[in-house]
């Protein structure tokens, strides 16, 4: 699959970075304090741009390599910035048996990326999920916590247009 | 003092099917016509049949309204709150049936509610409606009455196994980790990061009766000899988390979190910890680990957690649904819960019934019912007259459970001893459009996805047998490859490091024993019978049915179709995509795929 990936210059500000200081603070002394501070940072920035990352290795002295470990290893943490609007078709199983694969497919091919990916113009970003829980309107995407269900791959026009 | 109450759902499915707006605008329709001090809205969890979802319950004669939209809103303000006229048109009816209240539908008449029990009828952000129903009265009698032995006992005697999946006995657990009471720091946790694909038991329990689960983990605190609880929950279940964090601070307030509880000088308190979307971490070394602020990596066992948990500290992890029995085990007796269930596995199992099936929802049953009463019964059959082909328990780490086995009871043992698994209670219908070996493949991407990487047999041997279903489901497998499968599956289960992996070959063995004839049919016939796996279908058209209206040709993305304007067209295998842009245009029903 064709990456539009480009690397999206960090723009973090002075009050981001007191508010996240000021959570490190909070949750220093908790034992396995490092997830919820990182959780908290992704709250503050809306993703994990290694800036952030080494923001809370120099404060917590902990190797930045550990931090990137845990951001890599859980899907939660985005490295990447997300689109304004955040799409994400759930893959679980009762949605694919339902053929949300073909709706995420149709996805990709409408926005032209890849999963993971945003749009050159940060409109859209594009994601799989597992589950969400809404298996009684199986298949089921989401634009920016938005649900749409009992979806055909014929909907998705009229969806992406809303965000137009 | 209220005439009517509305319990509205706010589960994750009705509130995806705008449940909320529906809460706004009763609040706003209620005013208008001076009912506010008369009917009162509560915003409840989920009442388990999500698929007729947003669910509306109007008390006190159960009037069950299901597919509720905004503007039905001020039709059943004016008709059924102010004048007393039920609206018919909103009625939940059976298949031909009549309506009928609640309890009485066949979807929750063959149901028996313990862990959910307070799921749809409670507000579960409010402490006193959990109060109200007999909470945290088993804490009470726990910490006043009983000694910890005496609490273990009566779970033991209970015959209660862990509801995350493997069936473990719960009161051993507790009696493991209960040496050296008050001597050392020990732990208790609760594994609230449901991931199995199509399961939200847990996330409707926490949802909707959140105090519950407080309360269970106390008790199992006070019973081992632990002060601090944590609950290891999905971020990516935001109702649950908030529900959590009201009933941890009232709980709190209340004096039934922290220090001195009951006056008994037990202290307990509860903090969350958010997991962030890794499977692995269900398992529960992993989950520990993820706790400490690690990679969630599973280690090694023994020390087992009950020796050597959470921080190196004696820890006992429990999920959702164990938690939730137990205070009603206390309350009721362990002969109580010991009288429901088969000889080995006792009490109730909620199970998410989803995929193919009319009655998507929860179900909790008595263990030993029967496959074909959840589905036909509770579930409501199949949509569209569709043949029943297998339901899927446990997950990636389940199997399939086909036709023939529809009539045997569901416990524990019995699902093992027919390949599957209980796992955590995902229950998935399968019909005949569903492809077996696209669903196996469906698994093993997914634990390929969420193998965490430490050990080589899941690592590397959960790739390997996607890649040969990858190979089977594009035509290109030979029957050796069944065997080399087969082989990988065994080695996989003897060496991997943790549940995940150990169990992960499981989907493959299951539809490789039941299934067989469809592996063969991909490999040897080159077909696909369900007609899911595109490389192998063929698109076809009818050339009597074909009016050579050009509208397939017109919308075919690789010009694969061709012929005259009037005449039958003939689609080009050698070009053909498989994308079915020009079955789904056809007006005339000309093309068939094979």
């Amino acid at each position: 699959m064709a990456s539009n990936k480009k690397t999206v210059p960090f723009y973090g500000t002075e009050e981001q970075k007191e508010q996240l200081l000021k959570v490190i603070q909070e949750l220093r002394d908790e034992k396995g304090c490092l997830m919820p501070i990182m959780q908290k940072a992704q709250e503050i920035y809306g993703y994990l741009p290694i800036e952030v990352q080494k923001i809370i290795s120099d404060e917590l002295n902990v190797p930045l390599e550990k931090i990137y470990g845990v951001a890599t290893f859980y899907s939660w943490f985005n490295l990447n910035p997300k689109g304004k609007y955040e799409i994400s078709v759930c893959l679980g199983t009762a949605c694919y048996v339902k053929g949300s694969g073909d709706i995420y497919n149709k996805l990709m091919e409408k926005l032209d990326i890849a999963g993971g990916e945003c749009t050159p113009d940060g409109k859209f970003s594009l994601d799989a999920c597992r589950c969400v829980g809404a298996c009684g309107l199986a298949p089921v995407m989401m634009v920016n916590g938005e649900v749409y269900g009992r979806l055909t791959v014929d909907d998705i026009d009229g969806v992406l247009e809303k965000y137009n | 003092m209220y005439r009517s109450h509305v319990l509205v759902c706010g589960g994750t499915g009705c509130t995806s099917s705008g449940s909320e707006t529906l809460i706004s605008l009763l609040q706003e329709e209620l005013k208008k016509n001076g009912l506010e001090n008369e009917v009162a809205i509560v915003k409840t969890g989920c009442h388990g049949l999500c698929a007729q979802g947003p669910v509306m319950v109007i008390y006190p004669d159960a009037t069950f309204y299901s597919m509720v939209k905004p503007e039905d809103i001020p039709e059943i303000v004016s008709e059924h709150l102010l004048k007393g006229r039920v609206v018919t048109r909103l009625l939940y009816v059976e298949d031909g049936g009549k309506a009928k209240a609640l309890k009485d539908t066949d979807f929750y008449r063959l149901q028996h509610r313990v862990a959910l029990r307070n799921c749809g009828i409670i507000n579960p952000e409010s402490i006193d409606e959990y109060i109200g129903t007999g909470g945290y009265e088993a804490l009470g009698r726990v910490l006043t009455e009983m000694s910890p032995d005496d609490v273990i006992e009566t779970i033991l005697a209970s015959g209660l196994r862990g509801r995350g999946g493997a069936g473990f006995p719960t009161g051993m657990k507790w009696k493991f980790a209960s040496g050296n009471r008050g001597n050392v720091q020990k732990y208790v946790c609760c594994n609230a990061d449901e991931g199995d694909p199509g399961a939200f038991m847990d996330r409707s329990v926490l949802e909707g009766d959140p105090h519950v689960v407080l309360e269970a983990m106390a008790i199992a605190g006070y019973a081992i000899g632990a002060s601090q609880g944590y609950i290891y929950v999905r971020a990516e279940y935001p109702i649950a988390v908030e529900r959590l964090n009201i009933a941890i601070k009232q709980a709190r307030e209340y004096g039934l979190l922290g220090k001195n509880i009951f006056d008994s000088g037990f202290d307990f308190d509860i903090d969350l910890r958010l997991g962030a979307g890794a499977f692995v971490c269900g398992e529960e070394t992993a989950l520990m680990t993820s706790i400490e602020g690690n990679r969630g990596e599973p280690r090694p066992r023994p020390p087992f957690p009950a020796v050597k948990g959470l921080f190196a500290s004696p820890t006992i992890l429990n999920n959702v649904e164990t938690y939730a029995n137990i205070p009603q085990i206390i309350l009721n007796g362990a002969e109580w819960f010991a009288s429901m269930g088969t000889e080995k596995s006792k009490g109730t199992k909620v199970f998410a019934v989803n995929g193919k099936i009319n009655n998507t929802g929860l179900v909790e049953v008595p263990m030993g019912t029967t496959l074909r009463t959840i589905i036909e019964d509770i579930g409501g059959g199949i949509p569209n007259g569709k043949k029943f082909k297998a339901a899927q328990t446990g997950g990636p780490s389940g199997g399939c459970i086909p036709a023939e086995h529809m009539d045997i009871p569901i416990d524990y043992d019995n699902l093992i001893s027919i390949g599957s698994m209980m796992g955590s209670g995902g229950l998935i219908v399968m019909d005949e459009d569903t492809c077996m070996v696209d669903i196996a493949k469906f698994f093993l991407e997914f634990t390929v996805d969420e193998s965490c990487g430490k050990c080589t047999p899941c690592r590397v041997g959960t790739k390997r047998l996607y890649e040969m279903l990858d190979k089977i489901t594009k035509g290109e497998g030979t029957l050796e490859d069944l065997d080399k499968m087969e082989e990988l599956c065994y080695y996989i289960k003897d060496n991997a490091l943790c549940g995940l992996g150990q169990t992960a070959p499981n989907p493959v063995l299951s539809t490789l024993r039941y299934f067989r004839d469809e592996y063969i049919a991909h490999i040897v016939d080159k077909k696909c019978p369900a007609g899911v796996c595109k490389a192998l279908l063929s698109y076809k058209i009818d050339a009597d049915k074909c009016k050579g209206c050009t509208l397939c040709a017109r919308n075919c993305p690789n010009g694969a179709i061709s012929g005259k304007l009037k005449e039958p067209h003939v689609i080009d295998q050698s070009k053909c995509l498989k994308c079915g842009a020009c079955m789904e245009k056809c007006r005339f029903g000309a093309i068939y795929k094979e």
